[in-house]
């Protein structure tokens, strides 16, 4: 049997008391379903990512029976300050004893999504009534079909949430692999302000197979800060996606950091859909083993005087394999858009790989476009360089490497934080004690 | 200090160096002029380390130690160290984290205590009160973004702060106004000391002005070719490498 038939076989029935629409949307995105198998490479935006190995896998769909009860070490949620808000899922269910919602900053609402849809569904009716048609989206769609708990952030209009809001997944060893599935939305109210911190993380060994939706709702005028690291265990899969809508003047900035996973599939998607909006993201992936990540970020601007700019580094070691696909589409009507893409990758093997694909789509006047793919080796005269200064070939290797990756995480992100995830990242990457 | 005897070089396939001798005592401060592609870079290279300079003959030793054994941080912790012609931007790494590194690196390789932050930032204070560099160029990147002359003098700072045994300045008077190349100068100066020596690499005289050398070797087809003392430098000044391109088969009949 095909995964998902195998999947959505096992899916657990509708709730009680759920309006009509949501049992609709879900019907739907099953009926999309209906005699799908996984993307194949003959889908264009699955090119690079072959999913035979994970169509011969079993899981058990959606939830892990014992998720409540599985201890989580403080350390897996420790990357924001312990006094911000906070909601965390396991294994894909909601965990209140690790979340913190007592005394949320006042135009902050915070909760999980399965309590949302109990009380007041009606107001996520637009969001959640998304229908993904694109042929690459099945895992978006698989989302909706399981469409039952993930988050709800809002900020009231006009508001600025001066903490940093954490939401945290973790995976952690379970009897069974798990297939779990999680709709985030965030929607900010017009000229709110809100710094988010996303976390999926991995707490000791597992391969489940994760699969994140977010959609995030800027009106106009809001402002987010986005920070979404992804240090799930080696052996998991992770397929996300986030996906911006910007209206008016909103303005989006996000850092990205992929650092885990065997499997790490990511569609960064953003619309900006009003004048003046700005989509700014960096990230970088650091890749060892055979972990293969596969970023596919595209961004329509929709509007005049849009802007968006995209900066990655990439870096590949042994036998990991890296993608990124850079699209940038510029509609008619958006005059005076500026978009920029630059990704720079370094492979550290021979048997590594990373393609990088920057597209750029052009149907505006008046435009500023560039874009700019590298994929290398460390420069040569720079490890010299070094060493001829008296650093060993490990040590100078090591500091080139970190500061290839480090240039994504030097703006925008707040500074406690920053170190933290600079942390993180060395740890990924090859060290000084290592043999170069 | 430094012995280079017999120094053949081939460069991707071509020989570069065809038998350098040359010897440089501690304290003394040695030109080395020539012509372009005379191999003056090499020479600097393969002192420092540099891969892709294969020695096919002879022998380079400082202070009795064989440098064409050892890995170039190795000779750096040795005491060499190699103003670059062509400083390279590392962009990302702070120019001061780097040069602690850099310098612990060496310390710890000759069985010294690495120096703390405090005992450092008060060595990088002493040093460029001497040197008239601006505190500004140890908060960037290395050398990213820095003009011709910025490199320049980030070059001699890194210098007075490795203070090395053997220094090799690889044409660092190119690209340089006249008030860079009296920094550059003043560097070199300061740091003369009896302990130490400098082999200045250079195209042109002018440098020479500024630093006063012992000795002045004119390097043409790979070898030396003439030695002298300072007037040998202002002499090539005036009639040019021309003259000595002439002599050359004649030396290398001799030789």
């Amino acid at each position: 049997m095909p995964l998902f038939a195998s999947l959505l076989q096992t899916r657990p029935d509708d709730a009680a008391g759920e309006p009509d629409w949501l049992r609709e949307v879900r019907a739907a995105a099953l009926a999309d379903l209906r005699g799908v198998g996984l993307p194949t490479p003959r889908v264009e935006s699955w090119k690079y990512t072959p999913l035979r190995a994970l169509e011969s896998r079993r899981f058990v769909c959606c939830s892990d029976a014992e998720a409540s009860r599985r201890a989580v070490p403080e350390a897996a949620l420790a990357l924001v300050a312990a006094d911000a808000p906070r909601l965390v899922f396991v294994n894909g269910t909601y965990r209140a004893d690790l979340t913190r919602l007592q005394g949320l900053p006042a135009g902050l609402t915070l909760e999980p999504l399965s309590a949302a849809l109990a009380q007041a569904p009606e107001a996520m009716r637009f969001l959640l009534a998304r229908r993904f048609a694109a042929a690459g989206d099945v895992f978006a769609r698989l989302n909706t079909a399981l469409l039952r708990e993930g988050t709800l952030l809002r900020v009231a209009p006009g508001t600025r949430i001066v903490p940093p809001v954490h939401l945290v997944c973790v995976g952690t060893p379970a009897e069974a692999d798990i297939a779990w599935s999680l709709r985030h939305l965030i929607d900010l109210g017009e000229d709110s302000h809100l710094t988010l911190v996303e976390h999926y993380v991995g707490s000791g060994a597992h391969a489940h197979l994760g699969n994140g939706l977010a959609q995030y709702r800027l009106q106009a005028g809001a402002v987010l800060r986005i920070v979404q690291a992804q240090e799930e265990a080696v052996g998991a899969s992770l397929i996300r996606r986030s996906e911006f809508d910007l209206d008016a003047r909103a303005e989006v900035m996000l850092t990205a950091l992929d650092l885990g996973a065997t499997l790490a599939r990511h569609d960064l998607v953003a619309r900006l859909s009003g004048a003046g909006a700005r989509f700014s993201a960096r990230g970088c992936f650091a890749l060892r083993g055979r972990q293969h990540a596969d970023m596919q970020i595209d961004v329509g601007h929709r509007a005049c005087d849009s802007a968006c700019e995209l900066i990655w580094r990439g870096v590949a070691d042994e036998r990991a394999r890296g993608v990124l696909r850079g699209a940038i589409g510029i509609e008619p009507g958006a005059d005076g858009a500026v978009a920029h893409l630059s990704t720079k990758n370094l492979l550290l093997s021979p048997h590594a790989e990373i393609d990088a694909q920057p597209v750029l789509e052009i149907h505006a006047d008046e435009v500023q476009a560039s874009h700019g793919a590298t994929v290398g080796q460390l420069d040569e005269a720079a490890l010299f360089y070094l060493r001829s200064r008296g650093l060993s070939a490990a040590a100078a290797r090591a500091l080139l490497i970190q500061a290839f990756c480090r240039e994504v995480l030097d703006a925008g992100v707040p500074e406690a934080l920053r170190d933290a995830l600079a942390a993180r990242l060395a740890h990924c990457l090859p060290q000084e004690a290592r043999n170069a | 200090m430094l012995k280079i005897d017999n120094l053949h070089v081939r460069v991707a396939g071509k020989e570069i160096l065809k038998g350098l001798t040359l010897e440089v005592r501690p304290g003394e401060v040695h030109a080395i002029m020539g012509p372009n592609g005379a191999g003056k870079s090499t020479l600097g290279n393969v002192l420092a380390g540099r891969e892709g300079y294969e020695v096919t003959q002879g022998s380079v030793t400082l202070a009795d130690r064989d440098l064409l054994a050892l890995e170039p941080e190795q000779r750096a912790a040795l005491g060499v160290f190699l103003a670059f012609q062509y400083p390279v931007e590392i962009p990302g790494v702070n120019n001061t984290y780097f040069l602690k590194a850099a310098l612990n690196a060496q310390r710890k390789y000759r069985g010294e205590a690495e120096l703390d932050s405090m005992q450092f930032l008060r060595l990088v204070r002493e040093k460029l009160g001497v040197l008239h560099v601006s505190d500004e160029l140890l908060h960037r990147a290395v050398n990213a973004g820095f003009s011709g002359g910025e490199k320049k003098r980030n070059e001699i700072f890194q210098m007075a702060l490795l203070e090395p045994k053997l220094a090799i300045l690889d044409e660092t008077d190119s690209g340089l106004d006249i008030d860079a190349l009296k920094m550059v100068a003043e560097g070199v100066n300061h740091m003369r000391d009896p302990q130490r020596a400098f082999l200045v690499i250079t195209h042109y005289q002018r440098l020479l002005d500024y630093i006063v050398p012992d000795r002045v070797h004119v390097l043409a087809g790979g070898r030396i070719v003439e030695s002298g003392d300072r007037s040998l430098a202002l002499r090539l000044e005036a009639q040019g490498y021309g003259a000595l391109a002439r002599r050359e088969p004649a030396a290398r009949a001799q030789g």
